[in-house]
């Protein structure tokens, strides 16, 4: 068991973060004012029904969307005096990201999918084919560089969802409902992976899901409700 | 991201939808063709034209007329004036005819070499060894002009007997047989005199000319011919009469340049006088092609602006089809500025690969249609209908590739302003 949430010095940490939605009767809370510390190193499900705000806080822990009030420090900085490009920075090199519908390019190869991120971080060609295919390898896939995302089978496309998000060696990798799409037998495959990642290399796990034996696994599972974090907060074994 | 790879991205985006870009390509590609095809018309007469007042080879020539001071304006008729003489131009028209006293003066004028008095003759006839007479015009002869040849040589200014180069058109009908039989063989000239009596003179055919814009079809006459016709015809004229010639032509030094043509031209205006080059009075001619070419070029831009609506078009469903790529891009951190750039170069991608092809069509028409036309224009030899300089050619490809940047902002625009987590949301 690890001692989570007393690092005294979170590498996440929000604190009294408010979000609304639309303005004047209109306006819609999605948070309001929640306190949360991530440590370096943790895997953290954040767990809640539709409209309770995880996606909202998930948007703004990844630096997608600006908090309506209250602060996000990464790495014991306020996030809030970022400017864009600083900003795109941190999202392509902190963080990797794995959704649910894997949004691959389906008819660009593999390679070109994994790279995606070296891409837009301008690393040269050469070395993204590199970066590239070291990341398919530790995935198992690299026989499949050459192919079209298309072509790939669902649990082979999150695979290749995941290797995208590892290929800037993050520190945090976001999974929004990363099993939502996937068979039982392959969403066990592509957790172990995750947690493995998480356990190996480090890299903080942030998930959210519906799934209570996908958060059972993580560290720590925090429930929001109504924009809040539900009193029912619990440290997993 | 790198520009390399932003450009290169943009090029492959460009030809995801190969349908649709290709027809986008179409309407780019029809009218960048017209443009470059009407282009290459005014290119191709204008260097004909150029080519001509080449051949000719008086840059070294001015023609002076005197200036009208009495000129017909709005206020009402002109006073009468007895140094009036008909000129070239329509029936009617008449110019101030410059006097002995008026050639002496523009002799003295700086920059002078020599002054010609540009004896004007109205042949009646020409007739080969008594066969059928036939009308002929002879040019107005300019020092220094050079015609093309079908056969012989060019007028010899100094010759001591009078001589003429004859048009192609005039060895049928005066039996004259092949342009090389033609040479060294003799006609007759007719003129009529002042007291109404028609007289003729003998001129030997040194050379058989091509026809060409300059001379119209008329023939030329050495100074010799000219003399001795202009003297036939003004015999028993008064002296007055026959001292009255509608314009000169006055040889200067070219190696002045520009400047220095224009400086003489500016003291012979002072002193009464209007002088103009050949390329001047040709200058009128390429301006009303210019005007041709512009009209038919504004129908192809026309078809240009039609064409970028369909690019603005493409490229507005190639971002609705592209909202999760691009909110994907802007969440790994893709800079909107970057996203911007990618739709815009896109549209510029597909004008230039438009502009390209319909260069290249426009080019590989023109080849056709000189060929053609070759034959069809028999009498303009030389003449490229078609022609293609690197500027214009290089103008098209730019502006079309300028037109469709433009055309592109409004969607790469909506692009960079899309939201990713709305671009990326699936609930």
């Amino acid at each position: 068991m690890r001692e989570a949430a007393d690092v005294a010095s979170p590498l996440l940490s929000v604190s009294n973060l408010h979000k609304t939605y639309g303005s004047g009767s209109n306006a819609f809370e999605a948070l309001k004012g929640l306190d949360l510390d991530i440590a370096e190193g943790e895997s953290i499900a954040i767990i809640g029904k539709s409209g309770s705000g995880k996606s909202t806080l998930m948007h703004l822990l990844a630096l997608l969307d600006r908090p309506t009030s209250g602060t996000i420090t990464l790495d014991g900085k306020d996030t809030s005096r970022l400017s864009a490009k600083q900003l795109n920075q941190t999202r392509n090199s902190t963080f990797g990201f794995v959704f649910q519908q894997f949004f691959l390019n389906a008819q660009a190869s593999v390679l070109d999918n994994v790279t995606l991120p070296l891409k837009i971080a301008g690393v040269s060609r050469r070395e993204r084919h590199a970066r590239g295919m070291a990341a398919l390898t530790q995935l198992e896939l690299d026989d499949k560089a050459g192919n079209k995302a298309n072509d790939l089978s669902g649990g082979q496309k999150q695979r290749v969802v995941i290797a995208r998000a590892l290929i800037n060696q993050p520190r945090v990798i976001f999974a929004d409902e990363p099993t939502g799409n996937l068979d039982t037998a392959t969403g066990a495959v592509v957790e172990d992976i995750l947690f493995d990642l998480n356990r190996r290399q480090g890299i903080n796990l942030v998930v959210v899901t519906h799934d209570e034996d996908l958060a059972s696994r993580c560290d720590r599972s925090v429930y929001i409700r109504d924009g809040l974090l539900a009193v029912r907060e619990e440290v997993a074994a | 991201m790198k520009i390399v790879d932003v450009v290169g991205t943009a090029f492959r985006n460009a030809f995801r939808s190969r349908l649709r870009t290709s027809l986008t390509v179409l309407a780019i590609f029809i009218g960048a063709f017209t443009l470059s095809l009407t282009n290459g018309l005014g290119t191709g007469v204008n260097q004909y034209l150029d080519d001509t007042v080449a051949s000719v080879g008086v840059d070294d020539v001015l023609t002076v007329t005197k200036t009208n001071e009495e000129a017909p304006t709005d206020d009402g008729p002109a006073e009468y004036d007895p140094n009036q003489i008909e000129a070239d131009g329509p029936p009617g028209s008449t110019t101030t005819a410059l006097t002995d006293d008026d050639i002496d003066t523009i002799a003295d004028v700086d920059g002078v070499l020599s002054v010609d008095p540009a004896k004007s003759v109205m042949v009646d006839y020409v007739q080969h060894d008594d066969g059928t007479k036939y009308q002929l015009s002879v040019a107005e002869f300019v020092p220094g002009m050079r015609v093309e040849l079908a056969s012989g040589s060019q007028v010899d200014l100094d010759a001591a007997d009078p001589e003429l180069v004859l048009p192609e058109t005039y060895l049928e009908p005066l039996e004259l047989g092949s342009a090389a039989d033609a040479v060294g063989q003799t006609v007759a000239l007719a003129v009529t005199d002042a007291t109404g009596e028609q007289v003729t003179t003998d001129a030997t055919i040194v050379g058989v000319a091509e026809p060409a814009v300059i001379t119209m079809g008329g023939a030329i006459p050495n100074d010799v011919l000219t003399t001795t016709l202009y003297d036939l015809q003004t015999s028993g004229a008064p002296e007055a009469e026959t001292t009255r010639y509608a314009q000169a032509s006055v040889s200067f030094d070219p190696a002045g340049g520009e400047d220095a043509a224009q400086a003489l031209k500016d003291r012979l205006e002072d002193a009464g006088y209007t002088a103009s080059t050949l390329e001047d009075q040709l200058g009128t001619l390429t301006a009303v092609i210019d005007g041709i070419v512009l009209v038919l070029n504004g129908f192809a831009v026309i078809a240009l602006i039609a064409a970028g609506i369909g690019i603005v078009n493409t490229l507005f469903m190639a971002v609705q089809e592209r909202t999760r790529e691009v909110g994907l891009m802007k969440a790994m951190g893709l800079s909107s500025g970057r996203v911007f750039s990618l739709f815009s170069i896109e549209a510029v991608v597909i004008g230039l690969v438009g502009s390209a092809v319909g260069v290249l069509g426009a080019i590989g028409v023109g080849q056709l249609v000189n060929g053609v036309s070759g034959d069809l224009l028999a009498d303009l030899p030389g003449l490229t209908l078609i022609a293609f300089d690197p500027v214009s050619v290089a103008t098209v490809v730019l502006s079309v590739m300028a037109i469709a940047f433009v055309a592109g902002t409004l969607p790469a625009l909506r692009a960079a302003r899309q939201d990713p987590i709305s671009s990326l949301r699936y609930e």
